[in-house]
């Protein structure tokens, strides 16, 4: 479908993120459950949802948080999670570099793995599309996503603290992480990068300051990098 | 958690600031200049590199049950883990990993 307008595009935005729902309002609620478990307060719960919004880094700081790392490894492991954006956003910047600069800003805040996916797709697969259709999609595409994010976050951190501990909510965050590795196992590349992360993550655990985690990622994304050179050469 | 509310709110600052920054870069400061190929390769493979190593200790040596791996908890990683990789669902693999920790802790007395 070529260009049909801003209105429509909004709509058709709105209804490619639509399915995004299903993941999001449970994500969200678990996030505000484990956030409220872990002992932070409602505005520090809805403070991470509404500043941050990148579930995995929240959760991944939350973790590192209730282990009482130190601050600059919390900061340098939840960033790491999403240093995968920065390959987002170039990858947007063919499609609405030239927007103001507001509007990129707003873009940038908005930006998550589900986002970028269908935006991405429906740019690279009609190029000529005017920028303001593009952008206005984009803004159809995130419209069903943040408040829900923000909303079920609240209803989790109300809840959260009601939750007895016979539900092993414990168990929560490595089933969430684990349900998100699971389809980014695409190739042999991730696969071994997630191999070396687990060997590594596990053999320098009693490092001080959970300072392991973050060479076993270095280590792991090597790994996928150069698994991923190897595959390339065999195949030529 | 024995953070502090001001390191508790510098941390969350940080992160959404942070976070914020590498939304931006390209799109905000560094404008239309391709990527090297080889940092691209390894930005590809950030999640996979980090989330494994975050919960493998967490999945054999839970607090929960005393630091001692514990059968429900393992049978419940690796049903989340291969659903995950054979349906590339989310919402199912959650539900799966969770039916099986249910069941396993019932089992388990």
């Amino acid at each position: 479908m070529a260009s049909t307008g801003s209105r429509s595009a909004f709509w058709l935005g709105l209804s490619h993120g639509a399915p995004f729902v299903l993941v999001i309002v449970p994500f969200a609620v678990l996030f505000g459950v484990v956030g409220s478990e872990a002992g932070l307060n409602l505005a520090e719960v809805m403070g991470f949802s509404v500043l941050v919004i990148a579930g995995a880094s929240q959760f991944a700081a939350l973790q590192l948080m209730t282990d009482n790392a130190p601050t600059v490894i919390v900061l340098a492991t939840a960033l790491a999670v999403n240093l995968r954006m920065a390959m987002y956003s170039a990858s947007l910047v063919p499609h609405l570099g030239a927007a103001p600069l507001w509007k990129r800003a707003l873009i940038a805040y908005l930006l998550v793995d589900q986002s970028y996916t269908v935006g991405h797709a429906r740019f690279e697969k009609h190029p000529e599309l005017p920028l303001s259709e593009k952008i206005t999609y984009y803004f159809g595409v995130v419209t069903p996503v943040f408040p829900l994010w923000y909303g079920f976050t609240l209803v989790g951190a109300l809840v959260g603290k009601s939750i007895p501990p016979e539900y092993a909510l414990d168990f929560a965050l490595p089933i969430t992480f684990l349900a998100l590795v699971g389809p980014a196992l695409r190739t042999l590349a991730h696969v071994a990068a997630a191999g070396v992360s687990v060997v590594l993550g596990l053999a320098l655990a009693g490092l001080p300051y959970n300072s392991g985690l973050l060479v076993a990622a270095l280590a792991a994304m090597a790994t996928g990098a150069q698994v991923e050179l190897w595959m390339e050469r065999r195949v030529k | 958690m024995t953070q502090s509310a001001g390191e508790i709110w510098f941390i969350i600052a940080g992160l959404g600031i942070g976070t914020f920054l590498i939304r931006f870069s390209f799109l905000g400061l560094i404008g239309n200049r391709p990527l090297p190929p080889w940092v691209l390769r390894h930005l590809r493979y950030t999640p996979v590199a980090v989330l494994p190593a975050l919960i493998a200790p967490l999945v054999l040596w839970p607090e929960a049950a005393g630091g001692q791996p514990d059968l429900p908890r393992i049978a419940a990683a690796f049903v989340t883990l291969a659903t995950g990789m054979l349906s590339k669902n989310v919402i199912l693999s959650i539900a799966g990993g969770a039916a099986t920790l249910y069941l396993g802790l019932y089992l388990a007395g």
